[in-house]
């Protein structure tokens, strides 16, 4: 399963819900299937996609929340999962691609390429709720059409090959995305 | 060493007058009274963090939606926070109201807390982010109230150092 497939497919799901991205090859992929200002592009800070994901998921309750993870980047706010589990707003979706790369940064394999790491069972143990896992492109949009109904915090640990787009770039300064996304975020449902 | 009661309360004070509903903490000493009255409030969410970097994030979520905040951590915690306040927040333009409990300074009988306090105020001055020391119970209100209002015009993250005067009995 690639990545680019699931988000593909995810894609036109999102609806109004508000996206947010972890850097690199992720928020690329997205970005190709079509800017919208309700996505977030977190291009560096990695393990604080989800953090982002929870302060607009607890302060705009009537608002989906999306936050597109990866192992990489969960691997370094493993807390995060924690405060997670302990605050659960029912808005929050996040997905986790697992694709035991740190892709976007050289390649290198990270913890859960030894088949050892299991995040879905750091989820779980943490506290999060709802902890689904896709090996299919199937599967995964199973997982997503449960959790956007589920009225429950839910993650979604989905298992990709390393693999990223052939080049990166994006018609859009940091800030000016920053700006446009409060403006989405913050306005009335 | 007690932590002031009546001062944790002029500073909570000042949080609620300036419009700030929403926090984000890592729990510390000089903090607790500011806590639990933040816990005691119908009117304030508190989340805490298992550590302080995931507070920027949070608060960037908050601000995103338009919710005012403010972040309460310990300057150890600002310290472990640089990576955030630098890639999020100051990357991305977004205010961060950071009310820090400056330990490890003139006074500080802890040797654990001194290299971190030593060095907090020249951090700051490293990162150009405007800073003031809050010392009087007095004026701590009207500081919070200024520090939301330079964060959200400059967007970007601008610092209130607690001090042992304020915090301390």
């Amino acid at each position: 399963m690639k990545r680019a497939d699931c988000l593909g497919a995810l894609y036109p799901e999102l609806g109004d819900r508000l996206v947010v991205t972890i850097m690199g090859a992720t928020a690329q992929e997205l970005y190709d299937l079509g800017h919208r200002e309700t996505f977030f592009y977190l291009q560096h800070a990695m393990g604080l996609a989800p953090s982002i994901g929870l302060g607009l998921a607890l302060n705009r309750p009537s608002a989906g929340v999306v936050v597109l993870d990866g192992d990489g980047s969960v691997l370094m706010n493993l807390g995060g999962l924690a405060t997670l589990g302990r605050y659960r707003p029912a808005n929050l979706t996040h997905i986790v691609f697992d694709n035991g790369s740190l892709l976007s940064t050289g390649g290198f394999a990270s913890h859960t390429a030894s088949g050892r790491v299991d995040l879905a069972a750091v989820a779980r143990a943490a506290g999060c709720p709802r902890v689904l896992e896709a090996h299919t492109l199937f599967e995964f949009m199973e997982a997503v059409a449960e959790a956007f109904t589920s009225g429950e915090m839910s993650t979604i640990v989905a298992k990709v090959e390393a693999v990223g787009p052939d080049q990166f770039h994006m018609e859009l300064a940091l800030p000016e995305n920053a700006f446009q996304f409060r403006r989405a975020a913050a306005a009335e449902a | 060493m007690t932590v002031s009661r009546d001062n944790s309360k002029a500073v909570y004070q000042g949080i609620k007058a300036a419009g700030i509903r929403f926090l984000t903490a890592l729990p510390e000493t000089w903090l607790v009274y500011l806590l639990q009255l933040a816990e005691d409030d119908a009117e304030m969410r508190l989340v805490e963090v298992a550590k302080e970097e995931e507070a920027v994030g949070i608060a960037a979520g908050a601000y995103f939606a338009g919710a005012k905040n403010a972040l309460l951590m310990q300057n150890h915690g600002f310290l472990a926070s640089i990576n955030g306040i630098v890639s999020l927040a100051m990357l991305y333009r977004i205010p961060l109201v950071m009310l820090i409990a400056h330990r490890g300074h003139f006074g500080e009988p802890y040797p654990w807390h001194t290299q971190g306090g030593i060095v907090t105020e020249p951090v700051l001055r490293a990162l150009g982010l405007p800073f003031e020391h809050a010392r009087d119970p007095g004026r701590v209100g009207q500081q919070i109230h200024d520090a939301q209002a330079l964060a959200w015009s400059s967007l970007g993250p601008v610092a209130l150092l607690l001090s042992r005067d304020l915090m301390e009995d």
